[in-house]
């Protein structure tokens, strides 16, 4: 478990927005849609470590225990492979389970569980699983074993629906969607925005898995991203601005299914296009999205695209390593302005 | 650790339903049979996993329940299937490969699945199926309602690590769970107890707290009364029971298999003194249930169902192709 990442986590929202006092956390909006949901259908339930009393390590089912009991706010032993095949198994049987993994790293250990069960009975057996995973991802601290970035191995599984939200908003909107489909859905929560704040809709307002959001509308580059990376291209899109460099930024929501409308829609006025992704780059979900990009909108494109990503390496501990191998905003301006110089690009 | 058997009587079984326990043991011995020789002339993708020999096992157990409790099987569960009433032609007709089949030939031998029918599918990864039994116990819990779940897992799935950890979240949960090993004695190639630390699979699963017991699994009256035991115990919110079925299969681990690893003596041994099949008939017969026409008429229904199927299931149409990358999910837009 994450000792020193949990006692990292105050300071690190020091680094979090905090606006409006109507607005609610990133862990909050997760607590009210669960909640509503749980309160609209008694089959909704969670299970996991440390949420009764705790309300999760990132407080996102606090006061949940005591407001519905034990039976619908189940602490569960250890055990990734338990946790979810007792979900996958409550799905099936029709109720509508939420599991907690408390971090994403840990759903190694419930693989078969997720991969060969989960995502795979409605088309072996035609039955289907409604069930939701949620778990805490993205690079923060804790090492390598707490940061991995499993988005596109989940997203690379047939059957299989993988959300990772950047707002409030679209948090409490795609848990509350979640909750009422019919398959499986992965929900990673990135650590950094833990405390983030915004607003939230009210107890019918929903947001659709598989849509896409353009978080700043612009007209010379589309960067794409999602959950952490929407920060990094919103960030430098507002400091690009400022040399009249007008870019769209497009937060993804969901990683599969890919809203490859929104995508080439933004790049058939732009032309030019930045991904911006945390995870390591190889195989990652970055290169899925240039693919899209690419049989979609090719010749619409002025620039080879560009992708600024994690390193292809575990997370190290020491935050002077750590900073060398992620994305910052300055990667993402340097990238911005390299697809928008004319002629020929150096390949990276 | 004690061993269960039946006593000499059939006390306490429904006498109204022991020949048709011995039809549907006849079936499925008749449908292993049949499904092999099949298998080895190609008419099966893949291949198969016959359980002949461990009829008592399936018949036993599945009786043990209500019909509404709910199974989960293992790569070899053709006998849960047949024991569980899925209709003998769509389960032949899913090793086909065909659109009749139970699950449309999405699953084929190690997937079979009829959700109405209380059988929450067949397994191929070892371990596995105990935890969708685990699972749809809890959902039971959940839901307020009073079925139970038995899952099936071999002597090999016993030394993997999930099986207890499922067992463990059972136990703690008391979820109206069955656990069942079903022990053959071989995991794949390799003798169980020289892979098996302890004394037992039972007496390793009694450190997890709940009730846990070595049952003879050629004794169909005797693997009936512990399930429905167990079945009892959970539906009365009494949690989770655990059973090691001890029993053998005659055939290799897959269809064909070239069978180095152990004598044709052994197996010759448990065929002439602990058949399950014929230890039920002496047991009929002895109580003046069952005479020889009787045997005979029943063995013969067995046989013409089973031919039945075969027809059936050579006479069926495929799948329709444009329909391979259908029903993935709601997620997914036509396997795109």
């Amino acid at each position: 478990m994450a000792g020193p990442l949990h006692r990292r986590r105050e300071r690190l929202r020091v680094d979090q927005e905090r606006t409006m006092s109507a607005d609610v956390s990133y862990s909050t909006a997760f607590q009210q849609g669960v909640r509503e949901e749980m309160q609209r259908d008694k089959t909704v339930f969670v299970l996991g470590t440390d949420l009764f009393d705790r309300g999760g390590h990132f407080a996102q089912v606090k006061g949940l225990g005591d407001q519905f009991g034990r039976t619908r706010v189940r602490d569960s032993p250890i055990s990734e492979a338990a946790m979810v095949a007792a979900g996958v198994g409550a799905a099936l049987a029709g109720t509508r389970p939420l599991v907690d993994l408390n971090f994403m790293d840990f759903a190694y250990g419930a693989m078969d569980e997720i991969a060969n069960q989960a995502a795979k009975l409605r088309y072996m057996w035609g039955s289907p699983v409604p069930l939701v995973i949620r778990a805490t991802s993205g690079v923060a601290q804790g090492g390598a074993q707490h940061n991995n970035s499993l988005e596109p191995w989940f997203s690379g599984l047939p059957g299989l629906s993988v959300v990772s939200p950047y707002r409030p908003y679209d948090v409490k909107g795609l848990i509350k969607s979640a909750l009422r489909g019919s398959d499986p859905v992965i929900f990673m929560m990135h650590k950094k925005l833990t405390g983030a704040r915004g607003p939230v809709g009210d107890d019918t307002e929903l947001v659709d898995i598989g849509s896409a959001h353009v978080a700043r509308r612009g007209t010379d580059v589309t960067v794409v991203s999602y959950s952490y990376g929407v920060r990094l291209a919103t960030q430098a899109a507002e400091a690009l601005a400022q040399d009249g460099v007008s870019a769209e930024v497009i937060d993804l929501r969901t990683l599969y299914p890919l809203d490859t409308a929104t995508i080439v829609e933004s790049v058939r006025r732009t032309g030019r296009v930045v991904v911006v992704d945390e995870a390591p780059r190889y195989g990652g979900m970055a290169a899925e999205i240039v693919t899209s990009i690419t049989e979609s909108a090719f010749w619409y494109l002025d620039q080879p695209v560009h992708r600024v990503t994690g390193a292809h390496t575990p997370i190290p501990h020491s935050p002077a390593l750590l900073d060398a191998i992620l994305p910052t905003e300055a990667d993402v301006v340097r990238a911005v302005r390299q697809v928008l110089a004319d002629g020929p690009q150096e390949a990276r | 650790m004690t061993i269960a058997t039946s006593g000499p009587d059939l006390d306490g079984t429904p006498q109204a339903e022991l020949l048709d326990w011995l039809s549907d043991m006849l079936l499925i011995r008749r449908f292993e049979e049949v499904a092999d020789e099949l298998t080895l002339r190609g008419k099966v993708p893949g291949g198969m996993h016959a359980a002949i020999g461990q009829e008592a096992v399936a018949v036993g157990a599945v009786r043990g329940l209500r019909s509404d409790d709910i199974v989960s099987g293992t790569h070899r569960s053709h006998h849960h299937a047949l024991a569980k009433g899925l209709p003998v032609g769509g389960v032949l007709a899913e090793l086909f490969g065909k659109a009749t089949g139970v699950v449309g030939g999405r699953g084929g031998s190690m997937h079979l699945a009829d959700f109405e029918r209380g059988m929450w599918g067949s397994n191929g990864i070892v371990g596995a199926g105990l935890g969708i039994a685990m699972g749809a116990a809890l959902g039971q819990v959940v839901k307020g309602s009073d079925q139970v779940a038995l899952g099936f897992f071999g002597d090999g799935g016993a030394n993997t690590g999930r099986v207890w950890e499922f067992v463990n979240l059972a136990a703690v949960w008391k979820l109206p769970l069955i656990a069942v090993c079903e022990n053959n004695v071989y995991a794949v190639e390799t003798m169980s107890s020289q892979v098996t630390g302890g004394e037992s699979v039972a007496a390793r699963a009694a450190g997890f707290g709940l009730p846990s017991h070595q049952i003879d699994g050629q004794d169909v009256v005797a693997v009936y009364h512990a399930v429905r035991e167990a079945a009892e115990r959970g539906r009365s919110g009494g949690g989770p029971t655990f059973l090691e079925l001890l029993t053998y299969r005659y055939r290799g681990h897959n269809s064909g298999e070239v069978i180095r690893y152990r004598t044709e003596d052994e197996v010759t041994r448990w065929r002439t003194s602990k058949d399950p099949i014929e230890r039920f008939c002496a047991r009929l017969t002895e109580q003046g249930l069952l005479d020889p026409d009787e045997l005979d008429r029943r063995t013969s229904a067995a046989h013409a169902q089973v031919d039945d199927a075969v027809r059936f299931a050579e006479e069926s149409p495929w799948p329709d192709p444009s329909t391979a990358a259908e029903n993935v999910s709601a997620w997914t837009r036509s396997g795109r």
